[in-house]
C-alpha cells in the first residue's frame, strides 16, 4: 500500500517539476503518433471515401476486410515491418530500423485502416442523403468524394482522433522495430512497461498519467469541436 | 406546333423483377408547366428520375429538343440537400460544377439570392436555416444554373402552406423566365394553381397528358377519375 502511495507521490513531483527525462520521453511520443496520424490521414481519408462513394468490383470484400484491419495487433504489425526493415528485408538498405522513422512506419500501418473504416462508415452514410443532388449538379465521383469529406469534416475529426488515440497507446508495434533505445526509440508506452518489470514504479505511473491525460484532453476537445461544429453549421 | 421540349419513346425501368415503368411514351413541349399527378408507388418520381437522367431506362429512349442536345436542366428534391457552408457557396458549388468560369460565379450566384429574395441569408450557414428558407435556396442553386428545364419531385410536401406558397411563388417566377417545369406532387390545389397540363401516373404507366382545364373539369381515364374523386371526398 505505502509503494503505491509513495510512487503516486514521486509521479506527482516528477510531472510537477517537469523532469527533463520526462518530458523527453512524451515529446517523442507525440511527435511519432502526430506524425503517423498525419499520414494515415492522407492516406486513410481518401481511402475510406473511394470506397464509399467509388463504384468498381470488390467493393464491398474491401469494406470487409478494412473492417476486419481495425482490429489488427500490434505486435503482429510490427513484426511484419521489421522484418521489411530489417537488413536482409526489402527495405533493408535504408538502415530505418530502430529509429523514430520505423516506430512511424509502424503506426501508420496499423492506424490507417482504422481512419480508413470509420470514415467510410461516414462517407457513406452521407452519400446516400446527398447522392441524388450531387449526381443532379453533374458531380464526378472523384469529385463527390471530395465534397463528402469536407462536408463530414467534423465527424471526421472523431475518425482521425480514434486512430491517434491507438497510435499513441500501443506498445507492441514501437517496441519491436523501434527497440525502445534510451533517449533514442524510447516512447510513453515502452518505458511504462520497461520501468514496471524494472520496478521504477513512480516514473512508469507518471507516464500513465500523462498518457491517459493526453487522451482525455484530445477527446474532449474533439467533443467540444463538435458540439460548436453542430451549433454552428448544423 | 410547339417546339418539343422531352419525348419519351416506349421507355421502360425495371429494378430486379419488378417493372416499376411500362414502355411509356410522352411528349412534353418546351415552355409549360407540367404536373404529374398519381398515387403512391405509381412510379412518377422513377418517370421524373429517367428525364433527368440520375436512373438509366431498361429499355426504350429519351429524345431532347427533337434530337438535339441535352439542355441544362435541374432538379429540386423533396428533402433539400444543403452542404456544410454558407447560402452563396451553395450556390456557387452548383455554378462551379456546371463549368462556370470562377470570375462570374459569386456575381452570378448573388444576383439569384437577390432575385428570390434570400440576399439577407447569403452568408448563413445553409444547413441551419428552417425547412423553408433551404427549399428557397435549393430553387435559386437551381435556377442559378439557368436551366431550360427544371424537375421537382413534391417540393412542398413537408413545408407548413406559408412556405409552400412562396415556392409555389418562386416556380412561377423560374417558369415565366422561359424554363419548363415538370413537378410531382400530391396537392391537387396546387396542381390547380401551377399547372398548364397534367400527366396521370397509375401503376407504372400514363393514363393521360391532358391540359389543367379538362383534366379537372373531365378527366380522360377511369384511373384519374378515380385519384380525383377520391381526393376530392377528402377536401
Amino acid at each position: 500500500m505505502s509503494t503505491i502511495t509513495e510512487s503516486f507521490i514521486t509521479a506527482g513531483t516528477l510531472i510537477a517539476e517537469a523532469d527533463g527525462k520526462l518530458l523527453s520521453i512524451v515529446g517523442l511520443s507525440l511527435q511519432v503518433s502526430l506524425t503517423a496520424v498525419f499520414l494515415a490521414a492522407c492516406l486513410g481519408l481518401p481511402i475510406g471515401a473511394a470506397v464509399a462513394v467509388g463504384r468498381f468490383p470488390g467493393r464491398k470484400p474491401l469494406t470487409v476486410i478494412l473492417n476486419g484491419m481495425m482490429g489488427l495487433p500490434p505486435v503482429v504489425i510490427g513484426l511484419l515491418v521489421y522484418l521489411l526493415l530489417s537488413r536482409a528485408g526489402p527495405l533493408g538498405p535504408l538502415g530505418l530500423l530502430f529509429t523514430p522513422t520505423a516506430m512511424v512506419l509502424a503506426q501508420v500501418v496499423l492506424i490507417t485502416p482504422i481512419i480508413a473504416a470509420l470514415s467510410r462508415q461516414i462517407v457513406a452514410d452521407a452519400w446516400r442523403d446527398y447522392e441524388e443532388q450531387l449526381r443532379s449538379l453533374g458531380a464526378s465521383t472523384p469529385r463527390a468524394a471530395l465534397t463528402l469529406l469536407v462536408d463530414t469534416r467534423f465527424s471526421l475529426s472523431t475518425a482521425v482522433l480514434a486512430g491517434l488515440g491507438r497510435a499513441v497507446a500501443e506498445v507492441g508495434a514501437v517496441m519491436i522495430v523501434g527497440g525502445n533505445i534510451d533517449g533514442v526509440t524510447r516512447v510513453m508506452t515502452t518505458s511504462i512497461a520497461l520501468e514496471t518489470s524494472k520496478g521504477d514504479l513512480p516514473l512508469a505511473l507518471a507516464l500513465g498519467f500523462i498518457l491517459i491525460s493526453i487522451v482525455l484532453i484530445l477527446n474532449a476537445l474533439a467533443h467540444a469541436l463538435r458540439e460548436w461544429a453542430a451549433r454552428r453549421h448544423g | 406546333m410547339a417546339e418539343p421540349l422531352i419525348t419519351l419513346e416506349s421507355l421502360r425501368y425495371a429494378a430486379g423483377e419488378r417493372t416499376l415503368i411500362h414502355d411509356v411514351s410522352l411528349r412534353l413541349e418546351a415552355g409549360r408547366r407540367t404536373l404529374v399527378l398519381g398515387p403512391n408507388g405509381a412510379g412518377k418520381s422513377v418517370l421524373m428520375r429517367l428525364m433527368h437522367g440520375l436512373i438509366e431506362p431498361t429499355a426504350g429512349r429519351i429524345v431532347w429538343n427533337g434530337g438535339g442536345a441535352r439542355p441544362p436542366q435541374a432538379m429540386v428534391f423533396q428533402r433539400p440537400v444543403m452542404l456544410r457552408r454558407s447560402v452563396l457557396d451553395n450556390v456557387s458549388y452548383a455554378l462551379y460544377l456546371a463549368g462556370v468560369p470562377a470570375a462570374e460565379r459569386r456575381a452570378r450566384a448573388e444576383a439569384v439570392l437577390e432575385r428570390v429574395g434570400l440576399s439577407p441569408l447569403a452568408h448563413r450557414p445553409a444547413r441551419v436555416l428552417s425547412g423553408g428558407e433551404q427549399q428557397r435556396v435549393a430553387l435559386a442553386r437551381a435556377w442559378a444554373l439557368r436551366p431550360r428545364v427544371l424537375f421537382l419531385d413534391e417540393p412542398t410536401a413537408s413545408l407548413d402552406p406559408g412556405a409552400s406558397a412562396e415556392v409555389e411563388r418562386l416556380i412561377r417566377v423560374i417558369a415565366d423566365d422561359g424554363c419548363s417545369i415538370v413537378m410531382v406532387t400530391h396537392h391537387l390545389g396546387q396542381a390547380r394553381r401551377l399547372a398548364d397540363d397534367i400527366v396521370f401516373v397509375d401503376a407504372g404507366r400514363i393514363t393521360e397528358h391532358t391540359p389543367i382545364a379538362d383534366f379537372f373539369a373531365a378527366p380522360r381515364s377511369e384511373q384519374a377519375g378515380h385519384y380525383l374523386r377520391g381526393e376530392l371526398s377528402w377536401t
